[in-house]
């Protein structure tokens, strides 16, 4: 009977060697992927034990705007927010089982100390038997103009929708980005999950849908704002100079149409002929139709494009709802679609993103640079590991230098004696182009302004967005509503 | 006894080899396996607590007692036993106490009234090591056990069909082999294994001859009668029977496996695995086609994350195995408690959370060093019945310990047994303490020098009767 034992010995090592295999295959080869949130969301333990890490902060100007601190609780972590509304839309959220929104997802890997760049670190924490902490974000916001852009939306009221973003021309760092309406992210990173599930489904059920990012989720015709890029493509084109006289007349014909373009004020904009210059600060329609017409769609999408429109470059703020909108101007649009185009109606469509960026480019000397907003990510210990350099963005220089400088006269002229003056700072000279778009004739006008100062050495460039004030219509003007929060935006920068 | 002195008796031993003893290291073995149990439980509380468990002395004290009756036992009452399976056998239960309690902790952690388990293993341990000295004191010889052939068969038999006695019968998680008396439930199939290898050993000693030697070639393969078809017939009966009304693969598979795997190694004849094999393969594939539940286990193992299919305990384990990795969370470090049952049918999980692939290869390696000792115990074995025996109970030990590890880890479909010695549970451990007692038994027998042929004295008379001298 020995040789069928000896076989049997054989069959049973086999047993045992498939065992050893596949047991190797479970917990080395597919363990990363049986680990990994994105694939199996319901790994309860990978939950848990991210939820429970000690989390890096995310940093303005060295104070936090996110820490995780000690709890009692199993979790061991609270996340929290010490200056929550103002910043909802740029740390985002932090919830065991709704996951992640804003920096808190797009930096989660630095966040929890997963990433490799912190590999060393965490070979560190586990000599010392110390349990991984992350590293840390720092975000190029400037903590006076965030606050002055969220209280100047605030003070339009409650639950009014806007967007505000500020650019450092020279760099392309995002000075300040609010959204409104916002969110107490605390709320969300409750340790009360039944609590967290009642918030969560209240703020998706919104009617202001107060988790969107305005400032670059969202494309909305930007109206005369546009006229910036118009202006740019013309006088970068050589064709034009600020003092060429334009059509200025209360119509314009709009070819292969009966229909005429006509101006915001149903009246001329000073006399049949006007210069260029005459024609942005009174943002003449017929004006932009015409040089729109004589320029043509390609020059106007080239330009467009230059300053970012149709490509999406910002991916500081992604998370799993949340990208970048990319904007744009219409892909083969006829000649009247054309001379509305110029003016920004029709289908160009913009985030409060993409304005800044040409406010930026435009006082950046004609070259737009990248907007960024992570701008140092630190060690666990405060090393800096990364720091993001400036960039232009491709196929630079949007327009000329000359061009930009002549553009830069034309919107201080805005400023000092248009459409813009609710925007003018005493002693410094500000640029800065309004605008007021129709979307459908039954809903409300959107209130645009575009700026930067001072206009010599730009500091900063700022986008305000105000998409539904609640306020009459007839009310509503780039001018009136969104110049003042822009403002007071430059002035948190430049230090008035 | 020294080899060189083996070797100059010229007649004494299998080729002059003489087995030793090797009680001392079967002695410094089992202190290494109270470091693994004791340590283990030391961990679980520095683990969980952050320091060592209060009653660590009177555990660890417990332990070492059971871990020593054991040993003088051994000793006394099978000298020439093998050193390494009990040894063996100490570490794994007490790692399996040790993870049950830290399993425990972390229910009570989240639920005060949470029930617990690794009190009652403490004492199904005790009971287990008592029937484990009963054996070896009270059964001096296996071969005594082939007079119980018929006996343990009926048992056996009676023993499957117990949990179908209306009263004390009693479903768990669907599978029908739950008995009830009074606050005791016991699974009677982990007894029914030991005497079934019994009764398979005895009858087919007796008739290996005949289901050997009748049969006709057909392909290379030696195909048995038709009319010596009728023991297989029969077991694959009982077998089916089992998937079909007590709705347990594991067991059916188990019991099937055991059965083959005996019958080949009495006849020697592989022409029984085909015809075996194949019967199970049509009974398993009828099965599949015609019973729910047999279908739902293979769905869940083909894809367990299939949203319409309630793969949810094997999922939960390949998280915890995963979310182990290659070292482990460290005792008290994880989460082993979300996958249900792992106290029992998945400890290897747990295992596999808290120690890693580290901790899981060990315990396979055990296991496979427990079934290697047993087969080498069959192979040195005197008698056939010792033989069938000892290879039976290693066979049953290794497709146990495949089915369940392969089943929790989804190398197969999960199928509900016991982790011997690990799993939470009364009836499988004191089982299978008695089938390491019989093997030890029997490796006793096998390793003990053979009778040796003593030169008649002067004093006797020449033509006297040869005097044979039994150690």
């Amino acid at each position: 009977m020995n040789k069928p034992i000896r076989n049997l010995a054989v069959a049973c090592m086999a047993l045992f060697v498939a065992l050893l295999i596949n047991a190797t295959f479970v917990q080395y080869w597919e363990a990363d992927d049986l680990s990994s949130l994105s694939a199996h969301p319901d790994n309860k333990r990978v939950r848990d034990a991210e939820f429970a890490r000690e989390r890096g902060a995310i940093l303005v100007r060295g104070k936090a705007v996110a820490e995780s601190n000690p709890t009692d609780d199993e979790y061991k972590f609270q996340r929290e927010y010490p200056q929550a509304l103002p910043y909802s839309h740029l740390t985002g959220y932090f919830s065991r089982d709704w996951g992640l929104g804003g920096v808190e997802s797009s930096q989660n890997s630095i966040l929890s100390g997963s990433d490799s760049k912190l590999f060393v670190n965490r070979v560190i924490d586990l000599v010392d038997n110390e349990s991984p902490k992350g590293g840390s974000v720092t975000l190029t916001i400037d903590p006076e103009a965030q606050q002055a852009a969220y209280d100047g939306v605030e003070a339009l009221g409650k639950n009014i929708q806007a967007a505000v973003v500020a650019l450092e021309p020279r760099t392309g760092k995002v000075l300040a980005m609010v959204s409104s309406p916002g969110y107490n992210p605390n709320r969300l990173a409750s340790h009360d999950f039944n609590e967290v599930g009642r918030v969560k489904q209240r703020l998706e059920q919104d009617p202001g849908s107060p988790l969107n990012n305005r400032a670059i989720e969202e494309v909305l015709p930007p109206g005369s704002t546009f006229k910036l890029v118009t202006a740019g493509s013309a006088l970068d084109s050589g064709k034009y100079t600020p003092d060429t006289m334009v059509p200025g007349g209360a119509r314009l014909d709009l070819p292969q149409t009966s229909t005429d373009l006509v101006n915001e004020s149903g009246g001329s904009c000073g006399g049949e002929k006007i210069t260029l210059t005459r024609a942005l600060e009174v943002s003449c329609n017929v004006s932009f139709g015409a040089v729109g017409l004589d320029i043509g769609d390609d020059a106007l999408r080239a330009t467009a494009e230059k300053f970012g429109f149709g490509t999406r470059t910002f991916t500081d703020l992604d998370d799993a709802l949340t990208k970048q909108a990319v904007s744009r101007f219409p892909e083969d649009p006829d000649r009247p679609q054309t001379a509305l185009s110029a003016i920004g109606q029709y289908d160009v469509a913009a985030t409060p993103l993409q304005m800044a960026m040409v406010g930026a480019g435009i006082a950046n000397d004609g070259t737009v640079m990248k907007p960024y907003l992570v701008d140092e990510i630190t060690s666990p210990k405060l090393d800096v590991i990364d720091k993001t350099d400036p960039e232009p963005m491709p196929d630079q220089p949007a327009i000329s230098s000359s061009a930009a400088r002549d553009l830069t006269q034309m919107m201080v002229g805005v400023v000092e004696n248009g459409t813009g003056t609710t925007a003018q700072i005493p002693d410094v000279s500000v640029a800065g182009k309004t605008g007021t778009a129709q979307s459908s004739p039954d809903r409300p006008p959107y209130a645009w302004f575009v700026s930067f100062a001072p206009a010599d050495t730009p500091a900063v460039a700022v986008a305000v967005l105000v998409q539904d004030a609640g306020v009459a219509r007839d009310e509503i003007s780039g001018s009136g509503l969104a110049a003042p929060i822009a403002k007071s935006v430059m002035e948190a920068v430049i230090g008035k | 006894m020294s080899s060189s002195r083996a070797q100059s008796d010229a007649p004494q031993g299998l080729m002059g080899f003489v087995h030793r003893r090797r009680r001392g290291a079967e002695l410094v073995l089992l202190i290494l396996s109270l470091v693994v149990g004791i340590g283990a439980y030391a961990a679980v509380g520095l683990g969980v607590d952050g320091e060592t468990p209060v009653n660590l002395f009177t555990y660890g004290g417990w332990l070492a007692a059971l871990v020593v009756a054991c040993h003088v036992v051994i000793r006394i009452f099978a000298p020439y036993a093998d050193p390494v399976l009990l040894p063996i056998v100490s570490a794994l239960n007490g790692l399996g106490l040790a993870i049950i309690h830290r399993i425990d902790l972390a229910r009570e952690a989240a639920n005060p009234d949470a029930r617990t388990f690794a009190g009652t293993q403490l004492i199904w341990t005790t009971l287990g090591v008592a029937l484990f000295i009963t054996v070896l004191v009270v059964l001096r010889d296996h071969r005594r056990l082939q007079a119980f052939t018929y006996t343990a068969g009926l048992a056996g038999v009676l023993l499957l069909l117990l949990p179908f006695v209306p009263g004390i019968g009693r479903n768990i998680n669907g599978a029908r082999i739950w008995v009830n008396l009074g606050p005791f439930s016991f699974q009677p199939g982990e007894i029914a294994k030991v005497l079934l290898v019994i009764a398979f050993a005895g009858y087919l000693v007796l008739h290996r001859d005949a289901l050997a030697l009748a049969g006709r070639r057909f392909l290379f393969v030696d195909l048995p009668r038709g009319r010596d078809l009728g023991p297989i017939l029969a077991m694959w009966l009982v077998s089916l029977g089992i998937l079909v009304f007590q709705r347990d693969l594991g067991s059916s598979l188990l019991f099937f496996g055991l059965f083959l795997v005996m019958l080949y190694v009495a006849t020697e004849r592989p022409g029984w695995l085909v015809v075996g094999g194949s019967m199970f393969v049509v009974g398993a594939y009828v099965a599949y086609l015609v019973l729910g539940h047999v279908q739902t286990r293979i769905n869940v193992w083909r894809d367990p994350f299939d949203p319409d299919v309630n793969g949810y305990q094997i999922v939960q384990s390949l998280y915890g195995l995963a979310w182990g990795g290659l070292v482990g969370r460290g005792l008290g470090q994880g989460n082993p408690q979300i996958t249900p049952v792992a106290e029992s049918d998945f400890i290897l999980s747990a295992i596999g959370e808290e120690l890693g692939l580290t901790g899981v290869m060990a315990v396979i390696l055990l296991y496979g060093i427990v079934v290697e000792r047993g087969l080498r115990t069959a192979l040195i074995c005197r008698d056939d019945f010792g033989k069938l025996m000892a290879a039976g109970f290693a066979a049953v030990l290794a497709l146990q310990v495949f089915v369940v590890i392969g089943g929790v880890t989804k190398l197969i479909p999960l199928t509900g047994l016991t982790t011997p010695f690990l799993s939470a549970g009364g009836s499988s451990l004191i089982a299978n303490w008695v089938i390491i007692a019989l093997l030890l038994r029997i490796s006793d027998q096998a390793r003990r020098p053979p009778p040796e042929l003593v030169e008649p004295d002067e004093d006797y008379d020449a033509d006297a009767t040869q005097v044979v001298k039994i150690r």
